[in-house]
């Protein structure tokens, strides 16, 4: 046994039940101050002044404005138009405009009435209707057709469908709120610790912000308290803030957000707006999908061109079309920037397309399991990119497996029928979904990063592991082990692992795009064998590994080994036409939703969910079905509970009391099914499967509402108000 | 104002606000940092503590009310006969980010000391005041309910 497919207990794991393991907010260093921002109350304002009143605040206290930047006013991500503190205009609420750092949290806290701001408001577009009006964030078309094609496909089709869909903010409510240290170092660097997914991502901000030499930036990750995509991109300028302060006070300085102070001013998924058309012939069999996404990007691009990226390469969900053009825009409205989150863009158009199929079949009187088992894609088929799908195409399996095990088909006829004769009782509906995920970051990303890893000999004879990879949860530190010693054949004694600091390991990329298992756990079983090899080489006959590996370093000296992602040839991807491998394999799935509808209020409970997923291999069977079964109540709960409500631009609902999440009560019993297809070029054949599961949930749920309702649910969150104006609008 | 408590079986005395939230009492006062502050209103459950016996929401209970009261924390909990629950609990999958975990920890030993096997309703009902973003639950129910039809994930 090499242990690939057992659960061994995460290394982590009895430090977080214990209450020992440490996050930021549980650090305290000597002489730490703590920092606060100055929010814009208005989404769109021209700022006519910013003064601090030095006797207004508590004795000692530092405040930092734009005008006091060391360097330019960008945090640096794909570029850096996204400013550190407003300068001149505002353009969300919540938008930092100025920082104050005091000698405890409750004068820092204080010191933000010392800071008198001027706002001149001017007229904000709130809604993705009102910024159509306006020059997109990011345009991008996806075309698989030739021209004529598409139109040709219209014109012969015998049936011709259109729909619009709608999906709503989601936030992370990673439990663990936004939090940062920054540290002066006495020559002149800073040394930042806190929770992030991306340590390397948080250095390149602070070079760039601060005019550092890059030794002189040092980046650790804290234990990570839930991450989700939230802490990809946000913990760069909340780094930057803390820096600043330091630099300011000359001395440490915590930033932690309130729950409040996170929901406002951080990240959340991008609303969406689809809209479909598709040609099918007379048997159901789709001819060509003419679609636009239309993603609300917030007030700055952020990570948004990645996005709308993502979800037009997943927009035509796991179905042939021999002919496909896609249009997608990031609309710019005046609210808090919209960004990475758990699917990246995949779960709003995966929803559209599954809502698509159930019209379509509705439309031909095919059930939902047939209109899509008459079109989903297998092994050889192409994607609308060119891209020649792989041995381990796995919708069908999943399809029917999700039939056999739930009996889908007959469920749904029977309350397909019992609808009509319903009286007062709840009302059961059951729906299906299939979908896929691209694993590993979009198009050419890996190919340019060349991510390394290095292993190397300790003095005792251990191998050291280093990667920038953090653990928010997902449990790496759990699956690299396994990784490494299965593939060096050591013993997991035999290895450590590096904590991610940028002053020890090297840049092995992000902690995001379901790619650290699959691109950074395959290096690592190259890399550590690799140094095996060359240890083992020298060994004797009867040594241990631990013994030879100690006897080559004190004969033969330091041993490292270092490797970088290189990208088979195979899997180029044009940047320019969209054409090409835009992922290394996909990881796929089907949902099955059982749930009842309250037939006065139409609250939605659901009851029963079975997942059935296809990840190439789980390397941990726990913590792989803990991503899924996660995964799945958060698609939920974004399908049917978590709305974010604006009024002038304000979130409504920027707290846990009125922005709600699926509670236990509120969740269903999570059956995961792993179906297991070694991926070749993963380690032990593993595909990334974080996000996977948050592209199924809300689908599924739709159509089981439907079929317990007869209303239909082109918009998510399906709350009982929204369901009930369908309902008065059907009437 | 002086309030005088036991802490983990220890005797304890602060003095701070009668305002003072318990949760930074603990957190900052004892250094016992395994009390998490999640939303610091009494929805997510991070921060509950037992109070005795009973769980509470430290970040919703002013000092002045822990006179003569018994406290006991995660930390207390994991000293305690708690070992196998929480061995158990990470075996399970019960912990991802480990943010939550804590609070599920106090609520969820509470528990189990009334009731050493619930059913999966009545873990739910007891757990309804601790939110966990990672695990949709499975994980933690797994590890509390010995449900004969469930086993391995």
């Amino acid at each position: 046994m090499n242990g690939i497919g057992e659960s061994p207990p995460r290394p982590d794991g009895f430090a977080k039940v214990s209450g020992a393991a440490r996050y930021v907010d549980d650090l305290t260093l000597p002489g730490m101050w703590h920092g606060a921002t100055v929010r814009s109350p208005h989404p769109h304002a021209r700022l006519r002044s910013v003064r601090f009143d030095p006797a207004a605040a508590p004795a000692g206290t530092v405040c930092v404005t734009a005008a006091e930047l060391p360097g330019p006013n960008g945090v640096q991500l794909l570029d850096d138009s996204w400013p550190i503190l407003a300068d001149g205009f505002v353009f969300h609420v919540g938008e930092p405009v100025a920082l104050v750092a005091a000698p405890t949290r409750l004068a820092a806290r204080q010191a933000l009435a010392a800071v008198t701001v001027e706002y001149e408001p001017l007229v904000p577009f709130l809604t993705l209707e009102e910024a159509e009006a306006l020059p997109p964030l990011y345009e991008l078309v996806l075309d698989s057709s030739s021209v004529g094609d598409l139109e040709s496909a219209f014109a012969g089709a015998n049936h011709v469908v259109e729909g619009e869909y709608r999906t709503g903010h989601q936030e992370h409510i990673y439990i663990e709120c936004q939090g940062m240290i920054a540290e002066p170092m006495v020559d002149g660097g800073v040394l930042i610790t806190g929770s992030m997914q991306c340590p390397y991502y948080v250095h390149r901000a602070l070079v760039h912000a601060l005019g550092l030499p890059e030794d002189k930036v040092r980046v650790r990750a804290s234990v990570v308290g839930g991450g989700f995509g939230g802490k990809e991109d946000f913990p760069s300028a909340l780094a930057i803030h803390a820096a600043l302060l330091a630099r300011a006070s000359g001395r440490p300085v915590k930033m932690i957000y309130d729950r409040h102070e996170d929901i406002v001013a951080t990240s959340k998924r991008h609303p969406a707006v689809i809209r479909h058309r598709t040609a099918v012939d007379a048997d159901g069999r789709l001819l060509a999908l003419d679609g636009e996404v239309l993603l609300d990007g917030g007030a700055y691009k952020t990570l948004s061109p990645v996005v709308l990226s993502r979800a037009l390469l997943h927009a035509f969900g796991p179905y042939r079309w021999p002919s496909v053009r896609l249009r997608g825009k990031v609309l710019r409205t005046h609210t808090t920037p919209n960004s990475a989150f758990r699917g990246f863009g995949a779960p709003q158009v995966e929803f559209a397309i599954e809502r698509h199929m159930d019209r379509i079949g509705r439309a031909l009187g095919l059930d939902p399991y047939e209109i899509r088992a008459r079109n989903v894609v297998a092994a050889g088929d192409r994607l609308p990119t060119g891209q020649v799908l792989d041995t381990t195409t796995s919708a069908r399996l999943c399809l029917e497996e999700a039939e056999r095990r739930t009996g889908f088909r007959a469920r749904w006829r029977k309350l397909e029928a019992a609808r009509e004769t319903a009286d007062g009782e709840p009302r059961r509906g059951i729906g299906l979904s299939l979908f896929f995920h691209g694993a590993g970051f979009t198009g050419n990303g890996e190919r340019k990063m060349k991510s390394p890893v290095t292993a190397r000999l300790l003095p005792d004879g251990r191998i050291e592991v280093l990667t920038a990879m953090t653990d928010m949860g997902q449990g790496c530190v759990a699956v690299f082990p396994q990784i490494a010693a299965a593939a060096a054949e050591v013993l997991p004694e035999d290895l450590v692992f590096a904590e991610p600091d940028t002053g020890e390991v090297p840049d092995s990329g992000p902690t995001v795009a379901s790619r650290t298992t699959m691109i950074v756990g395959a290096l690592i079983a190259r890399t550590v064998s690799e140094l095996r090899d060359r240890v083992l080489a020298r060994s004797s006959p009867g040594e241990s590994f631990r013994e030879a590996a100690r006897r080559y370093r004190e004969e033969a000296g330091p041993l490292e080994v270092t490797f970088r992602h290189e990208p088979p040839e195979d899997q180029a991807f044009d940047d320019s036409t969209y054409r090409g491998a835009a992922y290394p394999t996909y990881a796929w799935g089907a949902d099955v939703v059982e749930v009842a509808v309250d037939p006065d209020t139409l609250a939605v409970k659901p009851l029963h969910v079975t997942a059935v997923c296809e990840v190439g291999r789980a390397i941990h069977k726990t913590l792989c079905a803990g991503q899924i079964e996660g995964g799945t109540l958060q698609a939920l709960g974004w399908a049917l509970l978590e709305e974010v409500k604006l009024h002038d631009g304000r979130y409504l609902n920027d707290r846990l009391a009125t922005y709600i999440i699926p509670t236990i009560k509120d969740s269903p019993r999570i059956d995961v099914h792993l179906l297991e297809r070694p991926w070749a070029g993963g380690p032990f054949g593993a595909k990334g499967v974080g996000e996977l599961p948050m592209d199924g949930g809300a689908p599924a749920t739709a159509q089981a509402i439907e079929n317990a309702t007869g209303l239909p649910v082109d918009e998510i969150p399906a709350t009982p108000e929204r369901l009930l104006r369908t309902q008065e609008s059907a009437r | 104002m002086k309030v005088s408590f036991s802490v983990n079986s220890r005797p304890a005395e602060a003095d701070g606000h009668p305002m003072e939230r318990l949760l930074d009492v603990l957190r900052e006062g004892f250094s016992l940092t395994g009390t998490k502050e999640g939303c610091g209103e009494g929805e997510c459950g991070a921060c509950t503590v037992l109070m005795d016996g009973e769980p509470v929401l430290s970040c919703l209970v002013p000092l002045f009310q822990c006179e003569g009261r018994r406290i006991e924390t995660v930390e207390g909990i994991a000293e305690g006969p708690a070992r196998d629950f929480l061995e158990r609990f990470v075996a399970t999958g019960g912990v991802q980010c480990g943010a939550c975990t804590p609070g599920i920890i106090v609520t969820g030993w509470a528990l189990l000391e009334k009731n050493p096997a619930p059913s999966r309703e009545e873990a739910q009902e007891a757990l309804a005041g601790n939110l966990c973003r990672c695990t949709g639950y499975e994980g933690i129910l797994r590890a509390l309910c010995k449900d004969p039809e469930r086993g391995e994930p």
